[in-house]
């Protein structure tokens, strides 16, 4: 086993920074000192494995693992798939990666979702997959809908998913979101424009991937998913204490 | 002309928003697709040490209790030994778990046990700590803590981490308080987003 390496700094001219204000919430949720630096040691350059077994096997399927019996979820059928890497273009294999969503209405099944927009009874929202000896994901879901939000008085959310990754050290740990190309919401969204780079904000963007939709069944998005890279110790083996 | 430089950029973070708890603790807003939601069991039946609890509010700049986080937590089993590094852990440990905050108190809590000391670069050794990272609706980056324990005196004095906070007065946002309950043994831990006596958080 090759002994783990930091990883590479994150680049925090391309994350969102804490205070936004344009993204109200942010205001008093924001630390008001700057996180300090801290070198990887073995706890963050370490991370959770997880294993098949843990994994069931409709747990990718949102269009099935909640739906009756003979029923399915209703709205635009999608594949969203894609590979998780890191910044060194490896593939980040048996990964655990989690999404949550919206149904076609716009409604999350969450006690404190109150918007009008109905629940879809034959749909909950969440799934989960083990990336493979590629990196590879896919889920196969709808596509949910917008929804407004207090923030101001006309805030819609544009169409997205929320996705978490783990990748092998809890250094790497990031949850993001999943935009749809094409989706004029999403100019306009504060929670988007929290990413200060234009050319970071498209890396949120799913494309349309005709090649991986199903003919007569269902569309395909493609979200590729990069995770901080990992050093190798080239000069440096420090990290063992002794 | 030099040559161009590769690498990938890492994804931007977004926020996990007021609906987290569909992604990660379904079961806590009543819907039940997985068998098991993950990260409930951290320490697992076979660990050795002291079986602890840990709990404690998040609040945010108005001194406001969050009930909406989800508090995820890795540590170093008691002999200071990491989960999926090349050390030897106790069959069923994972070091890893989740905890959410309660919807109407805020309160959040795990079931573990108090990890061990684990190296530091350069021969040094860390404190025992537990490392956390939060989530939540108005947290654009997740945040990343640690969580020490104030029965650990001569070690958290020493603590390579501990110690690169040059503010001394802020070293104390990140200790536990050891309270001795009839039905376990807990530590406290508030966490403080914003604002009088602000968690120190980490860019790791």
């Amino acid at each position: 086993m090759i002994k783990p390496g930091s990883f590479y700094q994150r680049d925090m001219q391309r994350q969102p920074p804490a205070r936004v204000e344009a993204y109200k919430t942010s205001v008093s949720r924001s630390p008001n000192y700057p996180r300090i630096a801290l070198e990887n040691t073995i706890g963050e350059m370490t991370g959770p494995v997880f294993g098949h077994h843990e994994i069931g096997p409709l747990d990718n399927d949102l269009l099935q693992n909640f739906a009756q019996h003979g029923e399915t979820a209703l709205g635009e059928r999608i594949i969203l798939h894609g590979q998780v890497l890191d910044e060194n273009a490896r593939p980040v294999t048996n990964t655990l990666v989690e999404i949550w969503q919206a149904n076609a209405s716009g409604r999350y099944r969450h006690k404190n979702d109150s918007y009008l927009a109905p629940l879809d009874p034959n749909f909950g929202g969440c799934g989960r997959t083990l990336t493979d000896e590629n990196g590879y994901y896919a889920f196969r879901t709808i596509k949910p809908g917008a929804y407004p939000w207090r923030n101001w008085v006309n805030s819609w959310r544009p169409s997205h998913i929320h996705l978490s990754v783990f990748g092998t050290g809890f250094a790497q740990r990031l949850v993001t979101q999943c935009y749809f190309e094409g989706d004029p919401l999403i100019a306009k969204c504060p929670i988007v424009n929290a990413v200060p780079d234009p050319e970071a904000i498209e890396q949120l963007i799913a494309p349309l991937d005709l090649n991986a939709a199903i003919p007569l069944d269902c569309l395909a998005y493609k979200f590729d998913v990069v995770l901080r890279g990992q050093r190798s110790t080239l000069f440096e083996n420090r990290l063992e204490g002794s | 002309m030099v040559q161009k430089l590769t690498y990938l950029q890492e994804t931007p973070s977004q926020t996990a928003g007021p609906y987290v708890h569909i992604g990660f603790a379904p079961r806590a807003t009543g819907i039940e697709i997985y068998n098991k939601d993950l990260g409930f069991d951290i320490a697992g039946p076979n660990a050795e040490g002291e079986r602890i609890r840990v709990e404690g509010h998040i609040k945010d700049g108005i001194g406001a209790k969050v009930k909406d986080a989800l508090i995820e937590v890795w540590q170093a089993n008691s002999k200071g030994n990491y989960a999926g590094s090349d050390s030897a852990v106790e069959e069923g440990f994972r070091g890893w778990g989740r905890a959410v905050t309660d919807f109407e108190t805020g309160l959040w809590r795990f079931e573990t046990i108090k990890p061990g000391q684990t190296p530091a670069p350069n021969g040094r050794v860390q404190a025992p700590h537990i490392n956390l990272w939060i989530v939540a609706r108005g947290i654009n980056l997740g945040l990343n803590t640690r969580l020490y324990f104030d029965d650990e005196e001569p070690a958290n004095a020493a603590d390579p981490t501990l110690n690169l906070i040059e503010q001394e007065e802020r070293r104390a946002s990140l200790l536990a308080t050891r309270i001795i309950q009839s039905d376990a043994v807990v530590y406290n831990f508030d966490i403080t987003l914003q604002g009088e006596g602000e968690t120190v958080f980490f860019d790791i």
